[in-house]
């Protein structure tokens, strides 16, 4: 009996990514609330406190948001097995879908209208992604510390004028939160 | 070998965008653009648009249009598995210390403390995306778009003041260049 009980979770915690990855769009941060819903909710697999830390490790780890919230939730239900059954179920949904347009791309895109489109939503896209950035800024101003302020303008200037490779500024950023964390508990 | 370039490129991808959302943008850029010209910005800028448009995370889009550009489904299938390993193997990490444990203090802060460089590096990502649309290159250029640019203000305002879903947005904005672009 545990064994079929187990091969039934097994196979809902896949369906359940699955649909929740085919069904989501706009990214990571609409995703784990979905997930919160289905998994503390629906399914009753995880508690509400857990989620909220496991949310805070799927935002701050890298990778994909949607990703990472699978792997955490599949681990906790399955153990790795969960985990890497719950990272197909959520990766197999866009790899189809991109699948399918990346063939037809060439032939769209040299279409007269697609092409129209395509670049009304360029523009589009650009004004999503700059809203999305002004956004993150006010957060960061609103810390109200000199430190992370400094920290953006001063990587902007090196990946925008000097063209510093992005992974190098990536991990200097990250010693220097490292050596900022170290000062906080010192003087805790 | 292609697909051993595809699969170091996405795993350094994978590993780098920390915080989600549009991080990897910036990173994508960087290797599939400038370091092995995979794609043009033109063809990125698309990716990024039809990204926005189908589920799923941009990362994991870009591997699979970049992978079967470069080398057909295997290739897709390589640069997708470089993106997601990274995070396979640090997040289940993670998650044992987290149950082990319960703590994960030092970790977290630690990458709270990247995001403000983060956000910097998505704002130059930002002005690439821009200067495509606005100039159809990659810098700025004197020779702009006056219908796109027109559209991207437009865009933004009705984002910053009526938090509409970007869906919406970026469809509106599709129809207006096909509308604009027929008469």
């Amino acid at each position: 009996m545990g064994k079929e009980n187990n091969e039934r979770k097994y196979l809902k915690l896949f369906l359940t990514t699955f649909e929740i990855s085919a069904f989501t769009f706009g990214g990571g941060y609409v995703i784990i609330p979905l997930m919160r819903k289905t998994f503390v909710g629906k399914l009753g697999w995880i508690e509400d406190s857990e989620m909220l830390d496991l949310t805070a490790i799927a935002q701050s780890a890298p990778g994909p948001i949607a990703v990472n919230a699978a792997i955490l939730v599949g681990y906790k239900t399955g153990g790795i097995p969960g985990a890497l059954l719950a990272i197909l179920g959520a990766v197999l949904p866009p790899f189809v879908i991109i699948s399918i347009i990346s063939f037809f791309y060439q032939a769209f895109r040299d279409n007269k209208y697609v092409s129209l489109v395509m670049s009304g939503m360029s523009a589009g896209v650009a004004a999503v992604v700059i809203d999305a950035v002004i956004s993150m800024a006010i957060d960061v101003f609103k810390l109200k510390k000199a430190l992370p302020v400094i920290m953006m303008f001063l990587a902007f200037i090196l990946v925008q004028f000097l063209d510093v490779n992005i992974i190098l500024v990536i991990i200097a950023a990250g010693i220097v939160g490292y050596i900022e964390y170290k000062a906080r508990r010192k003087k805790a | 070998m292609i697909y051993l370039e595809l699969l170091w490129s996405f795993i350094q991808i994978g590993l780098f965008s920390i915080g989600g959302g549009y991080a990897a943008m910036p990173l994508i850029q960087h290797q599939v653009i400038d370091i092995h010209g995979w794609l043009t910005l033109g063809e990125f800028a698309d990716i990024m648009t039809i990204s926005q448009m189908t589920p799923g995370p941009i990362a994991i889009n870009s591997a699979t249009f970049v992978g079967i550009r470069i080398a057909g489904i295997p290739g897709a299938l390589v640069a997708t598995i470089g993106c997601v390993l990274p995070s396979s193997i640090i997040v289940s990490t993670l998650a044992f210390i987290y149950y082990k444990f319960k703590g994960l203090d030092a970790v977290q802060s630690v990458l709270k403390g990247l995001r403000p460089a983060v956000v910097a590096m998505i704002a130059t990502a930002a002005l690439s995306l821009t200067a495509m649309a606005l100039c159809n290159s990659d810098t700025f250029t004197a020779d702009i778009n006056i219908l796109n640019a027109v559209i991207l203000v437009v865009a933004l305002l009705i984002l910053r003041i009526f938090k509409i879903n970007p869906i919406i947005v970026m469809a509106g904005a599709g129809v207006i260049g096909l509308v604009a672009g027929l008469f």
